[in-house]
């Protein structure tokens, strides 16, 4: 009965021994300083490489080639041939296996995200070929008249 | 010596304690030894190079990041986003960023207003993203560890562990962090590291049709990202705060927020 | 595929000019909680170490009320926390892998320290009325047998009540006070630093935050152990009408003594806040054009009517004003209370009034009438959860724990 003062230590101890023991069984064991110091590389070293496991979806131009190569020809012929053709047709990354995956989009804002003329004097934008959407015949698909592969055709 | 057993038990264990602990924990690097010890790491530094003279605000990359790093498409919530700037003749500056510039700027309008163009004085686009900082202050406020810098700079989110408290998007003064709307954990710009680390460029920097955005390797002089940044003339966002930003603009203003 | 969108913050969000696209209030009204109660918590136990360490007779009876009543607030300063993280299954990762450069790291080590002291503490206090039980409850029934059986785990086997061991009792007590009010003070100073450590929030960054915190904790538990212990009072004073005539209700002595402690903190939280409202106009840093016209424009009846003119100025002049009188300082202690919360209220949500751009604004909000789990738990519903589960706490404390015995 001498040091009962000590008994509420030996139960906060006990908290503390618990801590580390869940501490011991959930945190992997690749978590720990990996980086250049605490502040800025304290973490799990698996978190990289759960990022890198990402799959690409925009494989770019060259592999829709493969496939596509009169389209990427004639693209390639014309002022058009910047623009990747993930960009309009969207991800290929399902594409190849599942051709539907990649319906073909007529939509006229993709033009317009170019074409609508702004006028900034001082930006590349006001040096683009432009309409105005709400007078150039509104509601159209521009691709009814213009040729998105190489509009100069 | 009337050092009893007791004693040195007691310092023993105290010993044993300490000795455990991994003493790194308690170290804090002043800016240039965090430089110098960066420096040694490794050979690859990520960084980035806007030129906003050549964007258009087409979108493109916008549209690309969502889709390529999963974010929903329509959420209000972008890793990347385009921000445009009309300066007016009163000296205004007014700026919108419709979608975080997904679907583009096709209208006149900035936000609710329609400006003459004979009172705009300058006008243009801004491309932005996580700036992937030297110091990120997002990293130092997370309580867990759930977010870091890799060795070659660029700062992640581990899904795993992130409990969500959003100190982090508290602490970054640029605004590029958000709560994943499916993922229900902090969410940001990787600079595509799935990619990088593959050898590909981000999406944004192959989506941009103009070369307004390119990634490159800051450590390696002979890339011409990191030739470009050395030879003319660029800023960075808000250095203010002490973050060191890499990603670095050619063309920026003073009314850039 | 339905699954509904959600976007944290963007249901209770409104922008206005230029915000950038992924800023929204991502801490709300859980976030302006949880600061008032630990706040609370702060307050109730340094109430309760001025009679304990310092020896403050005057306040003896509300000593041990504020004590228990700091226990019971206890689990509801992690509740905001709970409700408000988007992993709350994961809540116990900050005491796996604290990342120290954090000030919520901080959180999970300071504020179990801070538990284990109070409960230690309690302890010690109980202790002699443990044993008595133990005896007084000795063959009277199941219902007894079973609080018989709680007091005995409770003890923990410490049954000895010697002169000699209580007043080792009294001792610990008195140096578990002692090392409390710095833990106490340094739990809630770390939750200004948890706002004041911000370098993007031109709100929040200040070194004061961290002071102005722990003044206008103390204040607001203070204030709320005064309330509650006058509401305890006079309502067993209208229960027993008549029964007993020591049962006296509030003591007026009691109150306008507590009440002198109270102001004097007061005093200190409004300077440093004035202080720091000056310094920033003074500076006029880049950031100033949209702080003043958040502060003195968008959210001016928040700041000067509601906090400093209703939860400050009214209240001080109600206490100042001679001969208190119970009515008077429940008025007084009620706008108290609401003007430390009004500062929680204009620092958390008024920090996320403007843009990082400093080109626009965002407003706040509050859904009332939840339609999901999100909108219940950052919502009114959640606030008045944390807000009530405290009374309901001290309720069921106080049938094994009695604090409200007069001595």
């Amino acid at each position: 009965m001498k040091n009962h003062v000590l008994r509420p230590l030996w139960v906060a101890i006990a908290f503390v021994a618990l801590i580390f023991l869940v501490r011991h069984f959930m945190v992997p064991k690749d978590f720990g300083i990996h980086g250049r110091n605490f502040t800025y590389g304290f973490y799990r070293l698996g978190a990289i490489d759960d990022w890198k496991a990402i799959p690409v979806k925009y494989r770019g131009m060259a592999g829709c080639g493969e496939c596509h190569e009169d389209k990427v020809a004639e693209h390639q012929k014309g002022p058009h041939h910047i623009i990747q053709c993930e960009n309009c047709h969207g991800p290929a990354l399902a594409h190849p296996d599942k051709p539907e995956t990649l319906p073909i989009d007529r939509d006229r804002g993709l033009c317009l995200r170019c074409h609508a003329g702004l006028p900034y004097p001082t930006s590349q934008r006001a040096n683009l070929p432009a309409i105005d959407p709400d007078k150039h015949n509104p509601g159209a698909p521009c691709v009814e008249c213009h040729n998105p592969h190489n509009p100069e055709m | 010596m009337s050092c009893s057993r007791r004693d040195l038990l007691k310092k023993a264990m105290c010993g044993a304690v300490a000795a455990s602990l991994p003493l790194t924990m308690f170290r804090f690097l002043s800016p240039a030894q965090a430089q110098a010890a960066v420096a040694g790491s490794g050979k690859v530094r990520w960084g980035f190079l806007v030129d906003t003279r050549k964007c258009v605000g087409c979108g493109f990359c916008v549209k690309a990041c969502k889709m390529e790093n999963e974010v929903p498409y329509d959420a209000p919530v972008t890793r990347t986003w385009v921000e445009r700037y009309v300066v007016t003749r009163d000296g205004k500056t007014h700026i919108d960023s419709p979608l975080g510039g997904r679907d583009g700027f096709v209208s006149q309008k900035v936000g609710e207003e329609t400006i003459p163009p004979e009172e705009i004085t300058k006008a243009f686009f801004v491309p932005k993203l996580c700036n992937q900082c030297d110091n990120p202050a997002c990293v130092q406020v997370c309580p867990v560890g759930a977010t870091f810098q890799t060795n070659d700079g660029v700062v992640l989110i581990d899904r795993t562990w992130c409990i969500g408290c959003g100190y982090c998007i508290m602490a970054c003064p640029y605004g590029v962090r958000f709560f994943h709307p499916i993922y229900k954990v902090a969410e940001k710009c990787t600079f595509c590291y799935h990619r990088i680390s593959k050898g590909m460029v981000t999406a944004c920097v192959q989506a941009c049709p103009f070369g307004a955005r390119r990634i490159g390797n800051l450590k390696d002089p002979n890339d011409p990202v990191t030739r470009a940044i050395m030879t003319e003339r660029v800023a960075v966002l808000k250095d203010e705060y002490g973050t060191k930003p890499q990603v670095f603009y050619i063309g920026l203003d003073s009314n850039v927020r | 595929m339905t699954h509904e969108l959600f976007v944290h913050g963007a249901e209770w969000t409104v922008k206005e000019f230029f915000v950038y696209p992924n800023e929204f209030i991502y801490w709300s009204i859980q976030i302006v909680l949880y600061p008032y109660m630990t706040g609370l918590v702060a307050g109730a136990f340094v109430l309760s170490s001025l009679y304990h360490v310092f020896g403050q007779q005057d306040i003896k009876d509300m000593a041990r009320f504020s004590l228990v009543f700091s226990l019971a607030l206890l689990p509801v300063a992690t509740m905001p926390l709970l409700m408000h993280l988007q992993q709350p299954l994961r809540a116990g990762n900050p005491l796996f892998t604290p990342h120290f450069t954090s000030a919520i790291a901080a959180f999970g080590i300071v504020f179990s320290t801070y538990a284990l002291i109070v409960m230690s503490e309690i302890w010690f206090v109980y202790r002699k009325y443990f044993v008595e039980q133990i005896e007084a409850l000795k063959g009277k029934g199941a219902v007894a047998g079973a609080k018989r059986a709680l007091y005995r785990v409770l003890a923990m086997g410490a049954l000895d009540v010697s002169d000699e061991a209580v007043a080792k009792d009294k001792k610990a007590v008195k140096i578990l006070a002692g090392i409390g009010i710095p833990v106490a003070c340094f739990l809630h100073g770390y939750a200004g630093f948890i706002f004041g450590s911000v370098k993007a929030n031109a709100l929040w960054m200040s070194p004061l935050m961290p002071v102005i915190f722990i003044m206008s904790a103390v204040v607001s538990g203070i204030a709320l152990c005064m309330l509650t212990y006058i509401v305890i009072m006079e309502w067993s004073k209208l229960r027993h009408k008549g029964e007993a005539a020591e049962i006296g209700g509030a003591e007026i002595d009691l109150i306008t003594k507590t009440s002198r402690y109270l102001l004097g903190f007061l005093i200190a939280a409004i300077t440093l806040e004035i202080l720091d409202l000056i310094f920033r106009g003074y500076t006029a840093m880049k950031s100033w054009d949209i702080l003043r016209s958040v502060m003195y424009g968008k959210d001016f009846v928040n700041i000067f009517v509601l906090q400093y003119g209703c939860g400050n100025l009214v209240p001080f002049i109600l206490l100042l004003m001679p001969r208190l009188t119970i009515r008077r300082a429940v008025v007084a202690l009620v706008l108290v209370l609401f003007g430390v919360f009004m500062m929680r209220w204009n620092v958390v949500i008024g920090g996320q009034a403007f843009s990082l751009s400093f080109a626009g604004y965002m407003h706040y909000h509050l859904p009332v009438i939840p339609h999901n789990v999100e909108t219940f738990k950052e919502g009114l519903g959640g606030a008045l959860l944390v807000g009530i589960t405290p009374f309901v706490l001290f309720w069921g404390i106080n049938k094994v724990l009695p604090s409200l015995k007069t001595s």
